[in-house]
């Protein structure tokens, strides 16, 4: 009883402190924000009186505490919804903003325009789709790997929620006009702090549940998972010093300033590509493409070599994003030879993924969620031999500003994190639903084919557009002036703004049959009738011995 | 110290001893599978996923 009414009584002090800071704000935009703050602790006020079984309380007993036999499932179980809805609403950001530059009328000033809608499409993919992913996966694997429930269940419902909470903030702050500018590092100041108080009770939770496993051996994929917890606390919390204007309002000044302001932002944005995007999904990939093709991985050691190649190299490679820039020589040339050394570990770790499928490689022709698996390494691969060439100077001078780097970022982003994460998804519903199998195979196998169209007519539209942006760029005429201007280039690559825009409406389309599929197996509706996916036909009138006729 | 003392010692300190024990660090903990026994412990390491097989396949 204690417990439940100081549990009510902090969450009506926060909601009345949001309440107070959305009177008192500054700006319009902290305002909204804090009143959004104060909608969710109403909800979570609602759900403290709400949910306890009062019977219970009344009779002095404590909350139920679940069965310690059974794995603590419940936040992977919202992870996984959590990841398909941001999945569905970031690719759709990312279709709507493909066409506003296609067709610039689309721009509706001025909540929808491209300026803002462009970070919510970042951040909703990488942090509310990925992000999700991540954290649900890592729970399930952390778990099951340590053969331990998750440590500290409360804490990790908390990481759940704190992370929506953290996300519906970013959000609407951008289309109210909130950002700090630093991509992929936009939101602000409070809903900075915010997330930092969240990261950490992940660290928590995923680090005292490895403390108390009865594994002796830590999997590698644990590693990988732990390497993207810990970096990513220390990215976020030096990129976002900022000293706030003022504590009721929605702007700060960063700590860092010019030159150094630009270096300490690449290096956090390239490590969230190095760690967010990569590690952490290794560690998804460490897990789940052995568990679908049923072999262990290829090669242990190998696995724990690149793992340790990549944690070395990638810190340095941030300044392939400031050639030619007023970053020193040096600098640009460091960043460019560990960039080009990362080509080794990345194809280190494809190459044991893609491996750990020798003998098994028949599976293909009829499971279509290792399809994905191996779809996702596909272009695991082909982004990071593309990273080092991109990375290299005079091949930067080209592919930098223009749509080649776009390609560049969707043949990572679409085809090795967004295909590794459906795999996962299939691979996770069945199980934590408790149904024999998913709904239907085929929807995978259409999943899988519109995705990977989609990701083709992007990646190669984006190529063309890029080097046509490039190479007409830097076209002198005889008398030694730039031919072009930057408006001269745009008709150029209309068409291919248009291509791309379909392909991403292929991706979506593949996630919409992921939708589908996904709910259907959720509900346990009655399976799909479909042929199955590969099948000899049984000819049972020849199944017979030839018995021999005599002659008439 | 002023800034370009303090820069210099670090700098000094970065290309010396701080690359020296970053190499080392790197180089045992890559070796470290590779010890006498490694293999075993690999292999278990590998295997250990599949022990609690709930894996029906369809
Ligand atoms: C339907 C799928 C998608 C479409 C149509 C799409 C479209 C776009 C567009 C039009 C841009 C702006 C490009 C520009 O400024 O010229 C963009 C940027 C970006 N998108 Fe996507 N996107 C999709 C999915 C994804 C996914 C799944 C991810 C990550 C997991 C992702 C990550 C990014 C990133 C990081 C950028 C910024 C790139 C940069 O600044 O260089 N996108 N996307
Ligand atoms: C060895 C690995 C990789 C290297 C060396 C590398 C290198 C590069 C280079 C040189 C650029 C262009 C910078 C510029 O001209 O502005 C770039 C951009 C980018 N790459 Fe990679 N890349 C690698 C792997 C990946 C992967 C696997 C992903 C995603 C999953 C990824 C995501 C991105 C993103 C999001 C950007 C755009 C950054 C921006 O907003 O400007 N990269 N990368």
């Amino acid at each position: 009883m204690v417990t439940l009414v100081s549990r009510a009584g902090i969450w009506l002090v926060l909601l009345l402190l949001s309440i107070m800071a959305s009177v008192a704000a500054h700006d319009t935009a902290f305002a909204i924000q804090a009143a959004t703050v104060a909608v969710a602790c109403l909800v979570g006020l609602i759900f403290a009186i709400r949910s306890p079984d009062y019977q219970r309380v009344s009779r002095g007993l404590a909350a139920p505490t679940g069965d310690a036999s059974k794995y603590d499932d419940d936040v992977i179980r919202w992870g996984v919804i959590a990841t398909v809805f941001w999945g569905v609403a970031g690719f759709l950001v990312g279709v709507v903003i493909a066409f506003q530059l296609a067709y610039p009328q689309i721009n509706l000033e001025p909540w929808f325009n491209f300026g803002r809608m462009r970070p919510l499409h970042t951040s909703a993919v990488i942090f509310a789709f990925g992000g999700n992913a991540l954290i649900a996966t890592s729970f399930y694997v952390v778990q099951r790997t340590c053969r331990a429930r998750l440590a500290f269940p409360g804490l990790a419902r908390f990481v759940f929620w704190g992370y929506q909470l953290f996300i519906v903030l970013a959000a609407t702050g951008y289309l109210l006009g909130v950002t700090q500018a630093k991509e992929y590092a936009e939101p602000e100041w409070y809903v900075d702090l915010w997330l930092t108080v969240v990261w950490v009770s992940y660290l928590v939770v995923y680090g005292g549940t490895i403390m108390k496993r009865s594994e002796p051996h830590i999997y590698v994929a644990n590693w990988f998972y732990l390497s993207f917890i810990i970096t990513v606390a220390m990215l976020h919390l030096v990129n976002n010093l900022a000293v706030p204007v003022s504590f009721l309002g929605s702007q700060s000044i960063s700590w860092f300033a010019g030159v150094q302001g630009a270096l300490v932002q690449w290096w956090y944005g390239h490590n969230a590509v190095g760690f967010f995007l990569t590690a952490g999904f290794l560690g998804m990939m460490y897990y789940f493409v052995p568990k679908q093709a049923q072999r262990p991985v290829y090669s242990y050691r190998l696995s724990i070599i690149h793992f340790w190649a990549l944690i070395f190299l990638y810190i340095w490679a941030g300044p392939h994003h400031l050639h030619y820039t007023a970053l020193p020589d040096w600098a640009q040339t460091l960043g460019m030879v560990f960039s080009v050394m990362l080509w080794m570990p990345s194809w280190g770790g494809m190459i044991n993924g893609l491996m750990t499928l020798n003998g098994a490689w028949d599976k293909l022709r009829t499971d279509p969620v290792l399809r994905m698996f191996v779809m996702s390494l596909a272009f695991y691969g082909m982004s990071t031999f593309e990273g080092p060439m991109m990375s290299v100077k005079s091949v930067n001078s080209l592919s930098h500003y223009t749509n080649w780097t776009i390609g560049h970022v969707h043949s990572g982003a679409l085809g090795w994190n967004g295909m590794v994460t459906f795999g996962a998804i299939y691979y996770l519903t069945p199980r934590l639903w408790n149904r024999t199998q998913l709904y239907s195979l085929r929807m995978v196998n259409w999943h899988f084919w519109t995705a990977t169209i989609g990701i083709v007519f992007y990646a190669a539209s984006m190529w063309v557009a890029g080097i046509t942006q490039g190479l007409m760029w830097r076209e002198y005429g005889a008398d030694g002036y730039l031919l072009n201007s930057f408006a001269d280039v745009l008709p150029a690559i209309h068409p291919m703004y248009v291509l791309r825009g379909l392909g991403g409406v292929l991706y979506l389309s593949g996630a919409a049959f992921m939708v589908i599929n996904v709910w259907k197996t959720i509900a346990g509706s009655p399976l799909r009738a479909e042929a199955p996916l590969y099948n000899i036909d049984q000819n049972k009138a020849n199944d017979v011995p030839l018995v021999a006729q005599p002659a008439e | 110290m002023n800034q370009t003392e303090t820069y210099q010692a670090l700098r000094q300190f970065a290309d010396s001893w701080g690359l020296l024990a970053m190499t080392i660090s790197f180089v045992v903990l890559c070796a470290w599978p590779f010890r006498p026994g490694g293999r075993k412990n690999s292999d278990e390491a590998a295997t250990m996923i599949f022990e609690e097989d709930d894996h029906v396949r369809t």
